[in-house]
């Protein structure tokens, strides 16, 4: 007995050793690893997350939306792509909202978005996002998280300096990172420097309904146009812009664009341009760009080819642009909260420089200019600059801001973010990334009131942080704990696509205005059935139009005859239900889309071209019901020639 | 009888709980790459992944070269190396065994020395240049912007780059960028 006791003893003892062993690895210093770590991403099942991200899919041309901090993945919007997912420019509603100069152009590359602001603070009406490769700006509406307007920006070329929004969203800005000729001509690529333009356009945006137009574009000289970032506040009313290959050179700019010890800043005056032009400044050039608007109420987009615009010399308005010398091929340009202080990050310098707005504003009023290009000013370096983050890191990209004075920097090469004090420019932290972050994002860390409690790194390397999959491995963000004097890690997780740039924003700001219906009596589709009475099929030549409805658990109507092989039938689908997270999707064999999936009061529409005599099923794509399997149809194909008459029903035989 | 069941009862536990122990050795380690501590933090990264079937980077190349073993020893106590093995693309001059021996007597120890880390990071940025850069793009271009944020003079002898006074021995390509061999350590000019 008393053996035992020892035992049981020494087993206890035993326990509590290895028990303790494994507090020690919990409350210690390991990282990720640690349950207090995995506690602050927990988002237990049920339980909402505290923020929205909308993370930029890059070249996969869509816009991603995540929980933070659980990092868990909600919806893919479909933007500058179709999408198999959501019949997003594969239905007929939505396919004019890809329509440009071009033609349809089903596929671009997305990079920046940017969240509607109100006074300099995040609004959560609408992001918006950059198509890069043919240029244009998207704007999602977050009660639905749908894209419902793109516009086409003319005379720009990798549309990457965008999409930036001001302090009360009066614009939202696009700058070219390519130049070209403008217009486009036909000219020997020899003939860049001088001849090549770079143009910034200041897209004008409603108040009410978010409306996008294009106000005007400045014509600046040749170099390209990288970042953008709007005054903030005492700054309001300017915007800036990073520029490199002020070389103007065009070829090999790897070494190049990499002559000059600095490029520039551009500071606009945004305001007193708009002055301008409200004054008839500025000159209508004729162009030609699709202007791409989705209505929610006939849940239709149309295309409308807009013609001119309005374009302004910066030289003809004196007081509006100047330079402001800053070190080697800058990316980041970011403004802090407060609009004093402008970042420009250097990719190729191991600082990262600061300017001051006040000390710009002084240079200015007392005209010490550096020189000049091309007619606009250039200031001197040491008479705008606020001061250096004395070598930091490694190829600085971008930074944000966490309001209470720190700014959070990426640095690719040295691939790790630092932490540094805003006014004493000294480094107060860094962490690794893994690997290689090209931007990072603080919820509202481009706006005057951060939510300074994560940071997301969007790494541009993901190498063996995952179960490889072959030689292509997932994109990746990683997430940090800032609240603390020190980062912690974390999280990893995938991510859909590059991601270029991310939005986030508490979710309390979001999620009271999401949209749950489409509501039946607002439905204003010109081919609505809003009940099963007004379902028909009405012939028009070879053209066909089914209205047709669904409702748990059948379509109206489900046997249609006589449809003809060279037949162009459009289904149009209305979904009758009025709850929740009830969608019906439907196609047929043949189709070229495998889905529509009609949200409840929507309606959605897909052509469809028989090419064989038959009796051909159509069916629901999307589990709806206990009965979804017995959601079907038929329609009957007869050869061209034939004369079978054109029946329809439900419940009941086509006699 | 029962007292046999009871020891191997222990026995399992004990097992258990070892196994328990290891893990949590696992990840104490693995732990070190998100400290804050830079001593412990540049262990980990790119520089550390194995992989023999890419292009060797640059850090690869000169550890695999004999006449580099001042550059890596020196690389090592700086603790840079994944400065050297991201996609870059950089190029790097690395300078031999033989130009090293060449500073002063003492000058590599006294580098190698926990506190001059920064000062020989510092040197060692300064034969880093992002951009990948051959022998005949080096003769069009008068200076190089180095990683430690200072320039170096290109002059062009016999129609060959001299770098910073320095001559290129060789040139090898690497994964990352490409690594010219020269025959002298390059000094940052003094800053203000």
């Amino acid at each position: 007995m008393k053996n035992l006791l020892k035992l049981t003893i020494v087993t206890l003892s035993v326990l509590v050793a290895f028990t303790s062993c494994n507090n020690q690895s919990t409350n210690g210093k390991s990282g990720a690893l640690t349950s207090s770590a995995a506690e602050k991403v927990y988002v237990a099942p049920g339980e909402h997350d505290e923020f929205y991200a909308f993370v930029s899919g890059g070249f996969s041309g869509q816009l991603a939306v995540y929980g933070l901090p659980s990092g868990r993945l909600f919806k893919v919007i479909p933007v500058f792509s179709q999408d198999a997912e959501k019949a997003y420019g594969y239905n007929e509603e939505t396919k004019p909202l890809l329509n440009t100069s071009y033609g349809f152009i089903p596929w671009d590359d997305a990079h920046h978005p940017d969240i509607s602001q109100t006074n300099g603070v995040l609004d959560g009406r609408y992001v918006f996002i950059n198509g890069n490769n043919t240029p244009r700006i998207a704007k999602v509406d977050l009660t639905t998280f749908e894209t419902t307007e793109i516009i086409e920006i003319p005379n720009s070329a990798g549309n990457h300096s965008s999409s930036y929004v001001t302090d009360n969203t009066e614009y939202v800005v696009a700058g070219t990172r390519f130049a070209v000729p403008v217009p486009q001509q036909d000219i020997a690529i020899k003939e860049y420097k001088g001849k090549f333009k770079g143009t910034l356009s200041f897209i004008k945006v409603d108040p009410e309904d978010g409306g996008m137009d294009i106000k005007f574009q400045l014509l600046m000289p040749g170099f390209d146009y990288d970042k953008a970032h709007p005054g903030r506040g005492k700054s309001d009313g300017w915007f800036f812009f990073t520029t490199y290959n002020t070389e103007e050179a065009n070829t090999l700019l790897e070494v190049n664009a990499s002559q000059n010890d600095k490029d520039f800043i551009a500071a606009i005056n945004w305001k007193k341009i708009e002055a301008y032009v409200n004054n008839g400044g500025g000159a209508m050039m004729p162009t030609n760009y699709a202007h791409n608007v989705y209505d929610e109420y006939t849940h239709s987009a149309t295309s409308t080819m807009k013609k001119e615009v309005l374009m302004v010399d910066p030289s003809e308005v004196p007081g509006a642009v100047y330079f402001l010398p800053t070190p080697k091929s800058p990316h980041g340009c970011d403004v802090d909260p407060t609009g004093e202080y402008i970042v420009g990050s250097g990719k190729l310098s191991a600082n990262v420089t600061v300017h001051s707005f006040t000390k710009m504003l002084a240079a200015i009023e007392n005209e010490k200019f550096a020189g000049e290009a091309y007619g606009i000013p250039i200031l001197n370096f040491e008479d705008v600059l606020a001061g250096a983050v004395e070598q930091p890191g490694l190829g600085p990209l971008h930074t944000e801001f966490d309001g209470e004075g720190n700014a959070y920097t990426s640095f690719f090469i040295s691939s790790e973010i630092v932490k540094w004090k805003l006014g004493t420019w000294e480094v107060l932290d860094r962490q690794p990334s893994f690997y290689s972050i090209g931007h990072l994002m603080i919820p509202g860390g481009n706006s005057q009131k951060p939510f300074g409690k994560y940071v997301l790194g969007m790494n541009k390397i993901t190498k063996d942080r995952y179960l490889p999959t072959g030689p292509e491995v997932t994109q990746s963000a990683q997430l940090y704990d800032i609240s603390g004097d020190k980062m912690e890690l974390l999280l990893d997780f995938p991510t859909v696509g590059e991601p270029h740039y991310a939005a986030g924003i508490p979710a309390d700001l979001i999620k009271p205005n999401s949209k749950k219906i489409f509501k039946l009596e607002d439905n204003n589709h010109p081919y609505v059935a809003k009940t099963e009475a007004d379902t028909k099929v009405v012939r028009e030549g070879n053209i066909v139009h089914i209205y047709m409805t669904t409702i748990r658990s059948h379509f109206a109507p489900d046997n249609i005859e006589g449809v003809r092989v060279g037949d162009k039938v459009y289904f149009h689908v209305t979904n009758l239900e009025q709850d929740y997270d009830v969608p019906h999707g439907v196609s047929i064999i043949g189709a070229n889309t495998s889905e529509l999936l009609i949200m409840p009061g929507q309606t959605e529409t897909f052509v469809w071209e028989p090419k064989q005599v038959g009796v051909w099923p159509f069916y629901c794509t999307d589990f709806c019901s206990a009965l979804h399997q017995e959601m079907q149809g038929y329609i009957r194909v007869s050869p061209t020639n034939a004369n079978t008459p054109l029946k329809w029903s439900l419940g009941e035989d086509i006699d | 009888m029962q007292t046999f069941k009871k020891s191997m009862l222990l026995l399992l536990t004990i097992v258990a709980f070892s196994a328990c122990k290891n893990e949590t050795k696992d990840a104490s380690t693995t732990s070190t790459a998100t400290q804050a501590d830079e001593t412990t933090t540049e262990r980990f990264g790119q520089a550390f992944i194995n992989d023999d079937e890419g292009t060797p980077n640059c850090l690869q190349i000169a550890i695999g070269s004999p006449d580099h073993k001042t550059l890596v020893a020196a690389v090592q106590a700086a603790q840079v190396e994944n400065a050297l093995v991201n996609v870059g693309p950089l190029t790097v001059f690395a300078p031999t065994d033989a130009a090293f021996a060449a500073l002063p007597e003492g000058t590599v120890e006294n580098l190698v020395k926990p506190e001059n880390k920064a000062t020989l990071a510092d040197i060692l940025k300064y034969h880093v240049t992002p951009g990948n850069l051959s022998t005949s793009i080096l003769t069009k271009l008068p200076k190089l912007g180095q990683a430690n944020n200072q320039y170096v003079k290109v002059e062009v002898v016999d129609g060959k780059p001299v770098i910073g006074g320095a001559n290129i021995i060789a040139s090898v390509k690497a994964g990352n960028g490409i690594v010219h061999v020269i025959d002298k350590v390059l000094l940052p000019p003094t800053k203000e």
